[in-house]
């Protein structure tokens, strides 16, 4: 368990910038994980974000739970809207018609806004190198819809658009690593996170905001309602997750990889697989698979930081 | 009388765009808006235009950066044409939604199937609905003045919505023709600052883009209708300031010799200039003949267009586009419900021609109203929903 | 200014901002999540050591801490989850059933 020092909690800000109130489910991991970076930005910022669970359980017309400078377009196009504030925001200080109050612009999305239809307009805000943080809120599925399966969706897993039948075991494909993508773009930031460790998230978030240039941070965001867990349990798995080394807690700096919660003694993966209904399914052959492409996966992380 | 240059109208375009010192263009190629983009790009890499210009990598990345930009209060430039135009098309309605004052130049060309890349109207056709603000221009100056007026009435707080400025592709972009710029003095004077009525401010946080549940909805639209409808008025003024300061008129609806026609060609965009040619020598003949020339597409003049068109009893719509198995080209359905129930409603005749910037000439404008005479005379109402002029059979 | 409402219901569209802006920032703090819970947590303050772990983790941002220091759920908030009860290092934390 992430050492959580008795009085650390104290020193997380007391402001909501993320009000209550907001319509998400019980036990809504990304909602916690969207409270946590909303804490660690504070008022200072403006967000896009893309259409998906938390925009729709923050903005039910005429009402909002953002209490930061908040836009919403459509699907895929997240990073374009955020990098067009950043643009106009850059212009308009060099005229001199506004004072640069160092606002940072936060672009943000589900994993099917980021890896699927928004990897385009991702890939090129990366490259036109704009200075903007992106966080993918990722709960491994079109949750919003009614938990169909995105290219986040992990091998294995049960959703409407891959279920587990008599001829298939669930999605057929390994989870696309759009950390790794981000990577590629060299950009100065890139990091994975997830809300069961809020201090690593915060942290994270915080450095973000100091460097200068497009940075991409990854979020585990536990989705009860899909992944079929009780509610309770949001953060438990989340920790299942990060300790049997199925989601890696690093941070790329300029291409210099460090992984941010060592996991010296993994547990197996059938620990993070049993108690969810959407793996239910999962052979001990299946799970193998699994655990094969974990260990490898984690060696390959392993070696980078040692470069 | 300021001077006058020889110059390509995309360049002459440019310079307006310059001149209304934007803050921000977002752009992707495509042609023929191609001439539009680089010039604005080299205005930026030369420093005569300080703006950010940003080399997206699709039209919907561009109408999206649109709409950030213009939230954030900047002066917003895009430009595209067919392709582009569709495939930002989801945006481009949520503009108009969101009452973001971007100006884009649409540099008309055909939407494919197949391929072209030639001129015609069936990519604005294709966005009727979507709530933009949207004017034909006719040629160079026609053009280079729209683009300040676009940013007038788009700013102005009591219209807020995007604005869409016609022009032919390559017959409209590409070609060199005399222009008369504004100076500084001129432009200072008709376009004042951008204030926005809203804006992503950290000091005054708002949400802009919640979505709407059916119990709200309704009442959505109506207000954005009723914005666009309400635009009209300041549309006009706007029209009318610009005569005051740089001396050209221009209005909703344009009559030539329209008054007292029998006969009345409606025409738009490029094929204005070619069929006033033509009613030119009609008239010569003898012919009770003239023209209405629609400039303001939306929010549709109405008023302006009974008025000129009801003392005509025969009206020949020019189209440049198709409903595929409809009622017959975009403009002429319009017109025929604009003119439905009036007393003494003119017959309609439709001609479709010109796709893919097909050459149509002053004599296949005469054809087609001897073609409509003929009708006439034959006390024929309608023999064909619409007439696909001048195609091989 | 927009108008200040219980419901969208309650707006006619003259009411509406321009293009559908919302000015008045976390207004939807007056919709009461808490309807939807089915249990609701309570805790012992003898075991509680205020360390604030069911404050952090709550994804409602539906516990505070009362007067003494010690934390309690903002029952117009709290949607029953039960992420508090589960995180609570001491178990300070139990869940019972509503029973309205």
């Amino acid at each position: 368990m992430e050492s959580l020092n008795v009085y650390a909690s104290r020193l997380v800000t007391k402001r909501e910038y993320f009000a209550p109130g907001h319509r998400a489910c019980q036990g809504c991991a990304e909602a916690l994980a969207v409270r946590f970076v909303a804490k660690a930005l504070g008022s200072n910022c403006v967000v896009a974000s893309a259409t998906g669970c938390m925009e729709i359980v923050s903005s039910p017309f005429p009402f909002t739970n953002w209490k930061v400078p908040w836009i919403h377009v459509a699907f895929e196009n997240a990073a374009a809207v955020i990098t067009g504030a950043e643009a106009a925001t850059k212009a308009l200080i060099r005229k001199g018609k506004i004072a640069d109050k160092g606002t940072v612009f936060l672009g943000m999305g589900g994993d099917g806004g980021t890896s699927d239809i928004g990897l385009q307009a991702l890939s090129g805000a990366f490259e036109r190198r704009h200075d903007f943080i992106y966080i993918c809120y990722d709960n491994e599925a079109y949750m919003n819809t009614g938990v169909q399966r995105s290219s986040a969706t992990p091998f294995g897993a049960s959703t409407t658009t891959s279920p587990a039948g008599r001829l298939k075991a669930g999605q057929v494909t390994w989870k696309k690593n759009m950390a790794e993508i981000a990577v590629a773009h060299e950009i100065p930031y890139v990091a994975t996170a997830c809300s069961s460790y809020p201090f690593d998230l915060m942290r994270k978030v915080e450095k973000a905001a100091r460097i200068r240039g497009p940075k991409y941070i990854h979020i585990l965001s536990v989705c009860p309602t899909g992944w079929g867990i009780a509610s309770e349990r949001a953060i438990w798995i989340g920790r299942q997750a990060v300790e049997t080394r199925m989601f890696p807690l690093y941070e790329v700096e300029n291409g210099k990889y460090r992984i941010t919660y060592d996991v010296p003694e993994p547990r197996p993966v059938e620990e993070y697989l049993k108690p969810q209904t959407r793996f239910r399914h999962v052979t001990p052959e299946l799970a193998k698979q699994i655990q094969d492409h974990v260990n490898a996966e984690w060696e390959k992380l392993k070696a980078k930081t040692n470069l | 009388m300021a001077k006058r240059i020889g110059i390509e109208n995309s360049i002459a375009a440019a310079e307006a765009i310059r001149m209304a010192n934007v803050d921000v263009v977002a752009a992707y190629p495509i042609t023929p808006q191609t001439h539009i983009v680089e010039h604005l790009a080299e205005l930026v890499a030369d420093g005569e235009l300080d703006a950010e210009f940003i080399p997206v990598e699709s039209e919907h990345s561009a109408m999206s950066v649109c709409c950030g930009s213009s939230a954030a209060g900047a002066r917003t430039f895009t430009c595209t044409s067919a392709q582009g135009l569709a495939l930002m098309n989801e945006i481009v309605f949520i503009a108009a939604s969101l009452r973001l004052p971007i100006v884009m130049i649409l540099a008309n060309r055909s939407l494919s199937g197949p391929l072209s890349i030639w001129n015609d109207h069936t990519d604005v056709m294709s966005v009727r609905d979507c709530g933009w603000i949207q004017v034909f221009v006719e040629n160079g100056q026609d053009l280079f003045d729209h683009v300040l007026f676009a940013y007038r009435v788009a700013e102005d707080p009591k219209v807020s919505l995007p604005v869409m400025i016609n022009i032919d592709g390559f017959i409209g972009t590409h070609v060199i023709e005399a222009i008369e710029y504004w100076d500084e003095a001129q432009v200072k004077k008709y376009l004042p600052e951008f204030k926005p009525v809203n804006v992503l401010d950290p000091d005054h946080p708002i949400t802009v883009g919640a979505f709407a549940v059916p119990g709200i909805f309704s009442e959505a639209k109506k207000a954005q209708d009723e914005a666009l409808i309400d635009s009209k008025p300041h549309i006009i003024k706007a029209w009318k300031e610009m005569e005051k300061v740089i001396g050209r008129e221009y209005r909703p609806v344009e009559s030539y010799h329209a008054e007292g026609a029998e006969t009345v060609f409606l025409t738009m965009g490029t094929f204005n200039e070619t069929v006033s040619i033509a009613v030119d020598a009609l008239r010569e003949k003898g012919a009770s003949v003239g023209q209405v020339k629609l400039r303001l597409w939306r929010p549709f003049p109405f008023e302006e267009l009974r008025a000129a068109l009801g003392g005509a009893k025969r009206i020949i719509v020019i189209d440049r586009a198709i409903s595929y198995g409809g009622p017959g080209g975009p403009v002429a359905s319009e017109i025929r419900a604009a003119l439905y129930g009036e007393k003494n409603m003119p017959v309609i005749t439709n001609f479709l021609c010109g796709f893919a910037g097909r050459d149509v000439t002053p004599k296949d404008f005469t054809a087609m109203y001897e073609k409509t005479l003929d009708l006439a005379k034959r006390g024929v109402v309608r023999e064909e929903d619409y007439i696909f002029y001048g195609v091989r059979e | 200014m927009a108008k200040t409402v219980k419901s969208e219901e309650e707006l006619g569209w003259k009411d509406l901002e321009v293009g559908c802006a919302v000015s008045q920032p976390g207004n939807a703090s007056q919709y009461r999540v808490g309807d939807w819970r089915s249990n609701r947590p309570i805790w012992d303050f003898e075991r509680c050591v205020k360390c604030g772990v069911c404050y952090l983790y709550c994804p409602d941002a539906a516990i505070h801490k009362n007067a003494e220091g010690y934390f309690e759920a903002d029952l117009f908030y709290c949607k029953g989850c039960g992420i508090c009860a589960m995180e609570c290092p001491t178990r300070a934390i139990k869940m019972i059933e509503e029973s309205e």
